[in-house]
């Protein structure tokens, strides 16, 4: 009887409900769409002006007519722009390797073994996250200077290979989510601490590492106090970012659409990356921020 | 009880492990801290040796040098306005990712995209989109509206550089999604029963519930906007040609450290003062906002 008075009392509440949802999803996917669009706008407005010509690059419009394909050949002739890129992904890349050898051990040292003094050392390394970084330039340009490193990529690359805080958090957070079992067992087995670490820890923490050695290649990347300080006497040093910067002020004005390109060149290596690798790095943003 | 020898070993190899960092230390960090300390007393050039002069480059600064005052109201601004604005617009795009049921990964990569874009890759694209014939501009002529000058008006620079900060809040974004998507279902549910609006379920289920992930996010976003270097050099260069331009609207603190100790004359005792007093502000700031946070933030478990 229940269930016939079911289906004859409210025989209209299913559709309200479900009209009700469509127009609810329909009311979020519109606000999404909506902050879509502004995310996604200037990406598409610089596209659209690397491919204008010089004249029409000044006049406000929206499409190119007719696509100019040949900015993007115009950057390379314009700047040595080859050159850049191989500086970039020096830096970048023994930058990253460098962070990653340095911070593993420390990190291990931290989140895997007891020892007297853990906390303080702990807590110097936190502390040195809130240290401004000009409060150091001064003496490291001086000294720098004396071993003849400034106009090189020397000053950028060497001091990676000695720990950072922020990789260092990273690591330990992730370290410590993997069962002490794991290393008493091979303890028991007679591991050493060394081996406990490059044949347990690590290969589980790959994650973490990849990306400790992506956040530190694309902070290289994206980096322009640095090389601006330490090679910006020497051109043949530059990298991406300070070449980009410099080569606005090659001429008068602004030559806007081979800018554009030459923007649009800096920044598909890192889009692209983005694609390939974003888990990776929405978990290390993630693992940081949360549990940090 | 282990034999001396390994304990020995067991101290040794946590020395070895903790090298690079130790090492790294010493040399990038404590020793450059107090190098600079010292610096700061002294007249110091690249050179000629760095000669004793006491306070006077504290003195100067503070009492003589209208430049210092101008860069620190110009970062207090960045303090008062960017940062909060960038922690409301995360908040608010990782909120509207949190409401389509589907597609949200990939509103989540276009919205994070922007922050992969290099610093100075995206301040060039927001001088060309604010500039003075550029597309915006273009569109307010259109609705017949005001035209600013944007990076050209002193008025309006600053603003454009939070807008070039807006578009790059995917981080906090992420963080703010991730702490949102924790929320727990049920203390929601509840206060729907309660009768609770949609403001009062915000303001006493939703905010409580992420308030580490905000303070996380204002102490790091502090700490930029006292660092704040690249986009304000970028952008007053390719705007106007000039450094901290149009008439010092864009000239922040690290940017006068810069210019004083490496651009200028390489007055690199003034450059150390300055960078001395970023660091206690900070210090400083930090330590307030760390006090505060026991009145509004609430870590799971532990009752206020």
């Amino acid at each position: 009887v229940s269930a016939v008075a079911k289906t004859t009392l409210r025989p209209t509440l299913p559709a309200e409900i479900r009209r009700r949802r469509a127009l609810q999803s329909i009311a979020n996917h519109a606000l999404a769409i909506t902050f879509g669009i502004a995310f996604a706008l200037p990406f598409l407005i610089v596209l659209a002006t690397a491919l204008m010509t010089r004249q029409q690059s000044l006049s406000g419009q929206i499409w190119p007519h007719p696509f100019r394909w040949s900015n993007f050949t115009q950057v390379f002739s314009d700047v040595p722009l080859i050159r850049y890129t191989i500086n970039t992904v020096v830096y970048a890349g023994l930058s990253a390797i460098g962070t990653v050898v340095s911070c593993i051990p420390v990190a291990y040292a931290i989140s895997r073994m007891r020892w007297r003094g853990r906390q303080a050392v702990w807590i110097l390394i936190l502390s040195t996250l809130m240290l401004p970084a000009q409060v150091t330039i001064v003496p490291l340009y001086v000294t720098f200077d004396h071993l003849h490193w400034l106009g090189s990529l020397k000053p950028l690359i060497v001091p990676s290979f000695f720990g950072d805080a922020f990789s260092i958090l990273l690591l330990r957070q992730f370290f410590m989510t993997i069962p002490q079992d794991l290393s008493d067992a091979a303890r028991i087995d007679g591991a050493n601490e060394w081996q406990i670490m490059t044949k347990v820890i690590v290969p589980l923490a790959r994650p973490a590492i990849a990306a400790v050695g992506l956040f530190a290649f694309l902070y290289a990347w994206d980096d322009f106090f640095g090389p601006l300080l330490y090679t910006g006497s020497n051109s043949k040093a530059w990298t991406l970012a300070v070449g980009l910067q410099q080569f606005t002020s090659t001429h008068n004005t602004i030559v806007w659409n081979t800018t554009m390109a030459a923007a649009v060149l800096f920044m598909v290596p890192v889009v692209v990356i983005f694609f390939f690798a974003q888990r990776v790095f929405v978990e290390g943003v993630t693992l940081t921020g949360v549990k940090g | 009880v282990k034999p001396k020898s390994q304990r020995l070993g067991r101290r040794t190899t946590v020395l070895l492990l903790l090298s690079p960092w130790a090492i790294g230390f010493l040399l990038f960090t404590a020793y450059p801290m107090i190098a600079t300390l010292y610096y700061s007393f002294t007249r110091f050039d690249l050179v000629n040796n760095p000669k004793w002069v006491g306070l006077d480059n504290y003195r100067f600064l503070l009492t003589k040098d209208p430049l210092f005052w101008q860069t620190v109201r110009n970062t207090l601004w960045l303090l008062i306005f960017m940062v909060p604005l960038r922690i409301l617009w995360a908040l608010c795009a990782a909120i509207v990712l949190t409401r389509p049921n589907r597609g949200r990964s990939f509103y989540r990569t276009l919205y994070f995209l922007p922050t992969m874009v290099p610093a100075v890759a995206a301040t060039l694209a927001f001088v060309f989109i604010l500039n003075v014939n550029g597309p915006v501009n273009h569109v307010l002529h259109f609705l017949h509206l005001g035209q600013p000058l944007w990076f050209q008006d002193p008025r309006y620079a600053k603003p454009a550089l939070v807008l070039l900060g807006l578009w790059g809040v995917g981080d906090t974004m992420i963080i703010f999604l991730a702490g949102l998507l924790d929320v727990p279902a049920h203390l929601h549910e509840a206060a729907v029963l309660d009768g609770a609006n949609a403001w009062q379920r915000f303001r006493y289920v939703t905010f409580p519930s992420i308030s580490p992930v905000v303070f996380f996010s204002l102490i790091l976003g502090m700490i930029g906007a006292f660092q704040y270097f690249t986009e304000g050099y970028v952008a007053s260069r390719a705007a106007n040609g000039s450094v901290g331009a149009p008439n010092g609207s864009t000239f922040f603190y690290p940017l006068l450290i810069f210019h004083k100790g490496f651009e200028g004359e390489g007055l690199l005792g003034d450059a150390s003062a300055m960078a001395w007093m970023l660091f206690v502000v900070i210090m400083i700031v930090t330590v307030l906002i760390i006090r505060s946070s026991r009145r509004w933030v609430f870590y799971q478990g532990g009752l206020k």
